[in-house]
């Protein structure tokens, strides 16, 4: 079955699709935030800089 | 596990890396479902099909709000408190309160051309919703200017809490000023003025992106967490390398200690 939207369809399909879009945009962002800073611990791990307690910054607890 | 608990940025990674795929999963089951219920909901005798805007539309402007509630109360965590999670919180949210202040407008600019006929029109809800928008990217802007996270939490609090008053404003534009926009028909005294066929789909993607929010802001919580361990673990590191040049260069001769302390 084929949704009728009526003369306005364009405003409400524009409006859906930018919801998606800027909806992606904002997960895409912290997703690729999230391995950017575990991939910038795990490199200072391996350098030898690690926590005062001990633990590697990367994984917690 | 208390909120003093969650203080503890350690136990709060602990934390949200067992909430996160819930709420994830929640989010799009709500998501999924509110969309449904959205592409069924009834032709509005006046609007046709231009009232489906309206479920995308009036979540995001919720949110708009919402989410500077939540970072005025972060900053009073800050200020008052000084938790030390909550300026975390606060500069998390900006960006995602950002983003559905963006939808809010775009989608209501939308919505506008062809109820009212025009994309905008200067009134007092529209003006002050996209002064809101500005405040999310002055925010953000000072964020970013200032290095020390802790000096820039402390003037990103002040200014949140002033931008605050702008809340009041945007709710109630529509009763103290003669506005284009239509005043309140969801929460008002003497109950929603919506039909249940428009208003559960409402209430239903409401939640959605209410879920999508406290996922997305706990996510990015804990990405600024690990950012500022980086940097705390990057300071080290080049007060390493500082302290043995020095001591190569004969005025000292200890070793630096590999163990620093982080976030």
């Amino acid at each position: 079955m084929i949704m009728s939207l009526g003369p306005y369809a364009s405003f409400i399909v524009t409006s859906y699709a930018a919801a998606a879009v800027v909806v992606a945009i904002l997960v895409g962002w912290i997703v690729l935030d999230y391995r950017n800073q575990t991939q910038r611990l795990r490199e200072l791990d391996r350098s030898g800089i690690t926590r005062r307690s001990g633990r590697s910054a990367v994984d917690a607890p | 596990m208390s909120l003093i608990d969650l203080a503890n940025p350690t136990r709060f990674l602990a934390l949200t890396a067992r909430v996160l795929p819930w709420l994830a999963a929640a989010t799009v089951i709500m998501l999924a479902i509110g969309l449904y219920q959205s592409a069924n909901a009834p032709d509005d005798y006046q609007q046709g099909a231009t009232v489906k805007i309206m479920f995308i539309h009036v979540p995001n402007a919720w949110l708009s709000m919402f989410v500077w509630a939540v970072m005025s109360i972060a900053s009073l965590g800050t200020l008052v408190w000084r938790h030390p999670l909550a300026d975390v919180a606060a500069k998390a949210a900006a960006p995602i309160g950002a983003a559905f202040t963006f939808l809010a407008l775009l989608t209501g600019s939308l919505w506008g051309r062809p109820m009212w006929g025009t994309y905008w029109e200067w009134d007092a809800r529209l003006t002050s919703v996209l002064i809101l928008f500005l405040m999310y990217l002055g925010l953000m802007a000072l964020w970013r200017a200032v290095d020390d996270p802790s000096r820039a939490a402390r003037a990103a609090a002040v200014l949140t809490l002033v931008g605050a008053i702008n809340l009041p404003i945007i709710k109630f534009s529509v009763d103290w000023w003669n506005t284009l926009h239509q005043p309140a028909s969801v929460m008002r005294i003497g109950g929603s003025a919506l039909d249940k066929s428009f208003l559960i789909p409402l209430l239903v993607m409401a939640i959605a992106f209410t879920l999508l929010f406290v996922t997305l802001h706990l996510a990015a919580m804990r990405n600024e967490i690990l950012r500022r361990r980086v940097r705390s673990l990057q300071m080290m590191q080049a007060s390493r390398a500082a302290f043995s040049s020095e001591a190569g260069s004969g005025s000292r001769g200890q070793n630096a200690s590999n163990e620093v302390g982080a976030a």
